[in-house]
């Protein structure tokens, strides 16, 4: 398998530091002293009501929203600039329906200017990294909701990110669909180490994917509770039978009734 | 599999039983008429289908030529429209400021009757194929700017942070979201335009049409027939009108199946996976 030519990231650095953050959208707070961090390799999950910011916190991430006060740092640098080193996964897969899931696959390597042979030989890996070799000549409407998720993940991947920012990806699929997505989600994680922040409604999904729950409560979006998640990995399907996986999916719960 | 059955020969054989209908009852009308007002007179009021028949028969050789020429007015409007529609649709979606202050000035351009601009083109630019062109082109291009417009001001929000989010310049933003986005609304405006294009052609000639250099084009010989009273030739070239515009629209509409094909909704394949 290669990789791009990235520069090599220090593991001790925190990949994402976020301090006082605040985020107004004209007189409306939606983000109120968020203070965040984290290192190469963490898996956070960011759970709350419906508007307490989560979207929001992510696309301050991302560089897609200007905040009103306090400081994003990626890798040292501002947002903005440090967009090779991020890369989106949206809430629907946001694939463009014109081009074939190895046009979609390899757009983020068009757009760098990287030529077509490379371009392409990079989208088939990441496309098997997937399983979805056999779809590569399909347009988007002839695939499946977790196909198209698959797609949009792979996409991600192209550019090698540092830092993988996730938009409520799976909350449309069927509970299987998004479980084995989960489980696929977390063995390239354990190969790639990006840093990870996941947006998600389901507690349970948060707790299998994490190692760290951030729960958010409403109006505006602060943090109410951070839960370290100490489960063991790799994790398989299995962890979701086991009573220590069950407490803490209860402990989310939880915490999120409180904020409700 | 009787329903699929009947289905399939409902298809050509209703609108065929409907046609035979409508040319008995023509019939019945002409021999009411003709009883009551003598058979000269209809020939001129309602010509019988054969009569209609014959003179395009015999009038072959001008309609065709007359054709040719509303043919070749309506594909040069038409292709004037669609390209400068285009040019002013990225002027119109380039920026919020832009649009805000021609738009206005487009669509007082538009509602603009263009048979009332019609003789100033004939007074600025004279009789013949250019005045007809500028005219076609008057009534085809406002629906393709409308349509393509509003395709490039409509991209997906999130289609647009996915570039962002890629470092995407807008050279390359324009290139591979924003345009192949507005496609099916700029291919929506072609075929409006090309509806028009044919019309907008023997609108043209109406007012602009000349006979010089042999024969002038649809619109000039509706005028000529009607007043020699060739009605039986007014029909056939009506006839002949009706052809042209199934062909041009027929092959505006091949072009909007053959770029969408692949992917939109409007003309894809119904199945997936």
């Amino acid at each position: 398998m290669t990789t791009l030519d990235l520069p090599e990231v220090h593991r001790s650095a925190p990949a994402v530091r976020i301090e006082n953050v605040v985020k107004k959208f004209g007189n409306v707070t939606v983000l109120d002293g968020i203070n965040m961090s984290a290192q190469q390799g963490d898996f956070v999950s960011l759970v709350g009501p419906s508007g307490c910011g989560k979207s929001t916190l992510l696309k301050v991430i991302a560089g897609l929203f200007e905040i009103s006060a306090g400081s994003v740092v990626i890798n040292g640098m501002e947002p903005r600039n440090a967009r090779e080193e991020m890369a989106f996964i949206f809430q629907d897969a946001n694939l463009l329906p014109w081009k074939r899931v190895l046009g979609n696959t390899e757009l983020p390597l068009l757009l760098q200017g990287v030529a077509k042979d490379r371009r392409q030989k990079r989208a088939r890996e990441m496309l098997e990294l997937v399983d979805l070799t056999a779809a590569m000549d399909r347009y988007p409407w002839q695939l499946s909701g977790g196909m198209r998720m698959r797609v949009s993940i792979a996409r991600a991947l192209t550019l090698a990110p540092r830092i993988l920012l996730l938009d409520e990806p799976f909350g449309a699929l069927d509970e299987m669909t998004r479980d084995r997505l989960n489980e696929d989600l977390l063995k390239i994680h354990a190969r790639d180490r990006w840093a990870a922040f996941f947006v998600t409604h389901s507690a349970a999904e948060a707790v299998f994917l994490s190692n760290r729950v951030v729960v958010l409560s409403a109006n505006p979006g602060r943090i109410s509770q951070i839960i370290e998640i100490d489960l063991p990995h790799p994790r398989t399907a299995l962890l979701r039978e086991t009573e220590p996986y069950l407490r803490l999916v209860a402990k989310v719960s939880r915490a999120l009734r409180t904020v409700h | 599999m009787m329903k699929t059955l009947a289905q399939r020969f409902a298809f050509p054989l209703f609108p065929l039983l409907a046609g035979a209908v409508i040319i008995v009852a023509w019939y019945t009308i002409g021999h009411i008429y003709g009883r009551a007002e003598g058979y000269d007179v209809q020939r001129i009021v309602i010509p019988f289908p054969h009569q209609i028949w014959q003179a395009l028969l015999s009038e072959q050789a001008i309609l065709f030529q007359a054709v040719r020429q509303t043919a070749l007015a309506a594909l040069l409007g038409f292709s004037a429209a669609v390209l400068v529609g285009y040019i002013l649709s990225m002027i119109l979606a380039s920026a919020v400021w832009v649009k805000q202050s021609l738009y206005p000035w487009v669509l007082i351009l538009q509602m603009t009757p263009v048979v009332v601009l019609a003789p100033i083109f004939v007074l600025w630019i004279g009789q013949g194929l250019p005045s007809i062109t500028a005219i076609t082109f008057m009534i085809g291009f406002f629906p393709v700017v409308a349509n393509t417009t509003m395709g490039l001001v409509s991209t997906d929000r999130n289609l647009l942070d996915l570039f962002r989010m890629s470092n995407a310049s807008k050279a390359q933003e324009i290139m591979y979201l924003r345009v192949p986005f507005a496609m099916p609304y700029f291919l929506t405006g072609v075929k409006i335009a090309g509806t028009l294009a044919p019309i907008g052609a023997i609108t043209g000639d109406l007012f602009a049409g000349t006979s010089r250099g042999g024969v002038g084009g649809i619109g000039f010989m509706v005028i000529l027939y009607n007043s020699q009273l060739k009605i039986p030739e007014l029909f056939a070239t009506a006839l002949v009108a009706c052809l042209l515009g199934f062909m041009f629209v027929g092959c505006v509409n091949l072009v909007h199946w053959y770029l969408l094909k692949n992917w939109h909704e409007s003309v894809r394949r119904e199945t997936g996976i």
